[in-house]
């Protein structure tokens, strides 16, 4: 009975005035988050903290199954700065980049010009990534499946192992050190980490960007907030407007290839 | 002209079917609903079968130690079944709550307690605390609590809710695992740690909370994790060191999965060289799926032990062509060196995330002027399989739920016979397919009374559409979800009670339930069978007839597995958890919201007034007759 008593004291004591953001993030995501704050999402959230003249906590919480549930739906923070636009389950802001999936080679073999109807994909060796869920994969990996490729295929899932590094970017690792010939990845993940390769990678956007006119390679992405917190939605809405340069010159640092639109 | 008569009919007809109009929505309001009524509610469908048509527990078959309850499923054959006869159809209608226990924790409890000689012991979802209580104190004390302090990020590699299916005790050790991969074993006396084995790694998404089974001296422990694409295996841990005797995949080369001279399956499907890579894509078997994460039986005069493997993932069905062995299929294996005997695939390239983790439960029954050694499954698929203990055989196989999803189980080859209208096809919904995921029944056991030869089976009633297309997100990148939403199969009603006559392989009697039934069921020798609901009643019905005796509303849902057993003063006690939570209760549990048809996988559609009916909250209630 006592420490919710301090509790709400100290509360009330620290709401004169002052406010909290508290975003959840992944701890170990680059480009998007990790826990020392280098992420994309990371920047983002202390410009727009610092815009709302809020002070930024950070909840660390790797974005796997359930995440939404665990997070946003247990109150454990406000928002996640990085979540596909108009997703079912939660109120989302307007886009603030569109990005897609990209075809990822090494720079010195013969593959550019890929499509996912290239012929060429028949004799090379292909990673994907999976994200485990029965009925549910990234669209590059059904767009191969459509076509009859799961031969080439070598499947990587979206987890990877937590204790390494990074554990997404193994798919495009993979491509560096030659295990596989192209890997068809998600474009801020194939982006960020081409930029730092040993090896020079080239990356194209996966075509057709609409597969058989139902199968999108390309999303927009916004800041998600619990679906009924739609006045924290509208201010994140405003800041985003009013920093609109920043907030591009953050998603450009991080060499997010931008898909038009 | 319309004559001034027919005006007046006319308005009489709107009122009335404004009325009617009226009564129906008020009738359909999410209200409380009424206690249900004792008495006759089950559909008679067939006769008890006679005494020498009954299925009956194996030969060797010893009854267990009445007084106790050891082991999660009862008896190594998977009975669930206590000679204990205090309680009968006769009395059981004065059962009344003797003591509770609050566990403090809100998580699904699918766990039931286990009782050695004066202690019982309770085990709890995540962080899997274990209590000793003293039962020979009138108000039971706690005579130790042992915390194993789980990895907190196990939380969120938990594919549906943190569960745990409790404990196993043998020879003065309690054994149990942790959502975070390792086994335990503690001294039963004094709680003391004895060692501790780390199996799976959930920084690679390896969970693991099936309850061990102890046999010749090995605990035998599966993991879970098919939905990250976690490659299963089921490990034999020396009980007193915790070293690993042995170590059994379920995919990839022969030598990985222990096939050897000894493996002599039945159909030639499962006959040949390294199934477990030749039937995937090429690598696909790496991340295969496959986890044992359900229920061990075991035979003592065979030395063999049967459990199911879970379903193939992360691929879906068309980016892994071939039976992706050796998934969603059952393993007889030598419990001494883990070498297989026999497998049979009851879901070959499963479709439908037909786990097929249930129950085996080692029965004998009349066959053909004999008496043949089998294993009863009623499996994922919706059929009640008789599969021969000794060889794989289909020897029967009908469905006791509502099936669509194969047209029957050829018994020729062992194999569904998949229909084509319910076969998902990315960017096609398809429509109606029954059972729905988590499949005739779930993980929740049944129970077998060797006195009317009936297996007792709480299962589901639901059907899904599949395949409507949806963004989701993890790890930072989008990808597109087929959505199944679930919903009551024809009936209307959601849960099922089959009482089923495994000889002639039909349903004896059946009540039906307006939940899902996610509780397992307990069947004693005073010819009461227990179970719960997720609305939180528990309930006692007659063994023979499935008339309702008894029940008593508790504090949450159930998705606990009841159980017996007599306490130090001599009374029968009989205990069960609330706690709802689980995949089903995911939504009273985890906060879900009710209006996303397709969180917990599709299970919110088929439960979106489950919220309003119970709340979260783990609670263990023991129940006795007025001493």
């Amino acid at each position: 009975m006592k420490r919710p008593a301090i509790l709400a004291l100290a509360m009330l004591l620290a709401g004169c005035g002052e406010r909290t953001l508290t975003v959840c993030a992944d701890p170990n995501n680059m480009p998007f988050s990790n826990r020392a704050g280098e992420g994309l999402e990371n920047k983002l959230a202390e410009l727009i903290a610092e815009d709302l003249d809020a002070e930024l906590r950070v909840v660390w919480w790797s974005q796997r199954r359930g995440w939404m549930r665990e997070t946003l739906g247990a109150a454990k923070c406000d928002a996640w700065m990085g979540v596909p636009s108009g997703l079912e389950a939660l109120a989302t802001t307007r886009p603030y980049y569109r990005s897609g999936y990209m075809f990822v080679s090494r720079a010195d073999a013969p593959l550019d010009g890929l499509t996912l109807d290239d012929p060429r994909l028949r004799e090379l060796r292909i990673g994907v990534q999976l994200a485990g869920d029965d009925g549910a994969n990234p669209p590059p990996a059904d767009a191969l499946a459509r076509r009859g490729l799961t031969q080439r295929i070598r499947g990587f899932t979206l987890y990877g192992d937590n204790r390494e590094a990074d554990p997404a970017a193994e798919v495009v690792r993979a491509v560096e050190n030659g295990e596989i010939d192209v890997a068809l990845a998600w474009g801020p993940l194939a982006g960020w980490h081409a930029a730092r390769s040993a090896v020079p990678l080239r990356l194209e956007p996966v075509t057709p960007w609409m597969d058989q006119g139902r199968w999108p390679m390309v999303f927009d992405i916004s800041i998600g907030v619990a679906k009924d917190n739609q006045q924290l939605r509208r201010e994140l809405d405003e800041s985003l407007t009013r920093n609109r340069s920043a907030v591009e010159g953050i998603v450009e640092a991080f060499y997010v290839p931008l898909a038009p639109g | 002209m319309r004559s001034g008569a027919n005006r007046w009919l006319l308005v009489v007809l709107a009122a009335l079917i404004l009325i009617v109009i009226a009564g129906a929505i008020l009738l359909g309001a999410p209200d409380r609903k009424p206690e249900p009524a004792l008495g006759d509610n089950a559909d008679r469908l067939a006769d008890l079968p006679q005494p020498a048509m009954r299925a009956r527990p194996a030969s060797w078959y010893d009854p267990p130690d009445a007084d106790q309850w050891t082991m999660q499923l009862g008896d190594p054959s998977g009975t669930r079944f206590s000679p204990l006869a205090d309680v009968t159809a006769a009395n059981v209608g004065s059962l009344e709550v003797a003591f509770t226990f609050d566990t403090r924790n809100a998580r699904g409890h699918e766990a039931a307690p286990l009782v050695v000689g004066d202690t019982m012991y309770v085990t709890t979802p995540y962080p899997n605390d274990v209590y000793a209580l003293d039962l020979t104190r009138p108000r039971p004390t706690v005579k130790w609590h042992y915390q194993p302090r789980p990895l907190p990020a196990s939380q969120g590699v938990a594919c549906c809710d943190v569960v745990n299916r409790g404990a196993a005790y043998d020879g003065g050790r309690l054994f149990f695992n942790t959502l975070d991969g390792q086994a335990i074993a503690l001294d039963a006396d004094s709680g003391a740690e004895l060692w501790r084995t780390k199996l799976a790694e959930i920084n690679k998404g390896e969970t693991i909370t099936m309850a061990p089974l102890v046999a010749e001296g090995r605990v035998l422990v599966g993991t879970s994790g098919g939905e990250f694409g976690v490659r299963g295996s089921l490990t034999a841990l020396d009980a007193g060191s915790g070293a690993v005797v042995w170590k059994a995949w379920s995919t990839g080369p022969d030598s990985d999965v222990l096939i050897g001279p000894e493996f002599r399956p039945f159909y030639p499907a499962e006959q040949g060289e390294d199934l477990g890579i030749h039937t995937w894509n090429p690598d696909g078997w790496r991340i295969g799926g496959g986890n044992p994460w359900g229920w061990i039986s075991y035979d003592p005069e065979l030395h063999m032990i049967f459990y199911g493997t879970g379903n193939p993932g992360p691929w879906n069905a068309t980016q892994r062509p071939g039976d992706n062995k050796w998934t969603a299929g059952v393993f007889a294996r030598d419990v001494r060196t883990g070498q297989a005997r026999w497998f049979y695939q009851s879901s070959p390239h499963d479709l439908f995330d037909y786990d097929d983790v249930n129950e085996s439960i080692l029965l004998d029954i009349p066959w053909q002027g004999k008496l043949r050694p089998v294993i009863a499954r009623p499996s994922r698929t919706g059929f009640f399989m008789i599969l021969d203990r000794l060889t794989g055989q289909v020897l029967s196989a009908a469905p006791y739920a509502h099936v669509n999803s194969a047209l029957k189980i050829d018994l020729e080859t062992g194999r569904p016979v998949v229909n084509p209208e319910k076969m998902p096809r990315p960017g096609r919904v398809t429509r109606n397919i029954c059972p729905a995921a988590p499949g005739g029944k779930d993980w929740n056991p049944s129970a077998f009374s060797p006195r009317t030869g009936l297996v007792y089976i709480p299962h589901l009633n639901l059907c899904m559409d599949e395949g409507e297309i949806d963004t989701n997100y993890i790890a930072g990148t989008p990808f597109l979800g087929a959505d199944a939403r679930m919903f009551a199969a024809p009936g209307g009603y959601r849960g099922v009670l089959s009482a089923w006559d495994p000889v002639a392989n039909r349903a004896v009697w059946r009540i039906r339930e307006d939940l899902p039934l996610w509780s397992g069921a307990l069947a004693t020798a005073g010819d009461v069978v227990f179970y719960g609901t997720l609305d939180g009643w528990f309930k006692a019905v007659d063994a023979r007839d499935g008339k309702l005796l008894w029940r008593h509303r508790l504090s949450s849902g159930i998705i606990g597995m009841p159980m017996t057993y007599r306490g130090p003063d001599g009374r029968q006690y009989v205990a069960i958890f609330a706690g709802v939570g689980g995949w089903s209760g995911a939504i009273v549990a985890g906060a879900l919201d009710p209006a996303d048809p397709t969180s917990a996988l599709g299970f919110v559609n088929a439960l979106g007034d489950l919220i309003h009916r119970t709340e979260p909250g783990g609670k263990l209630y023991v129940f006795a007759l007025p001493g």
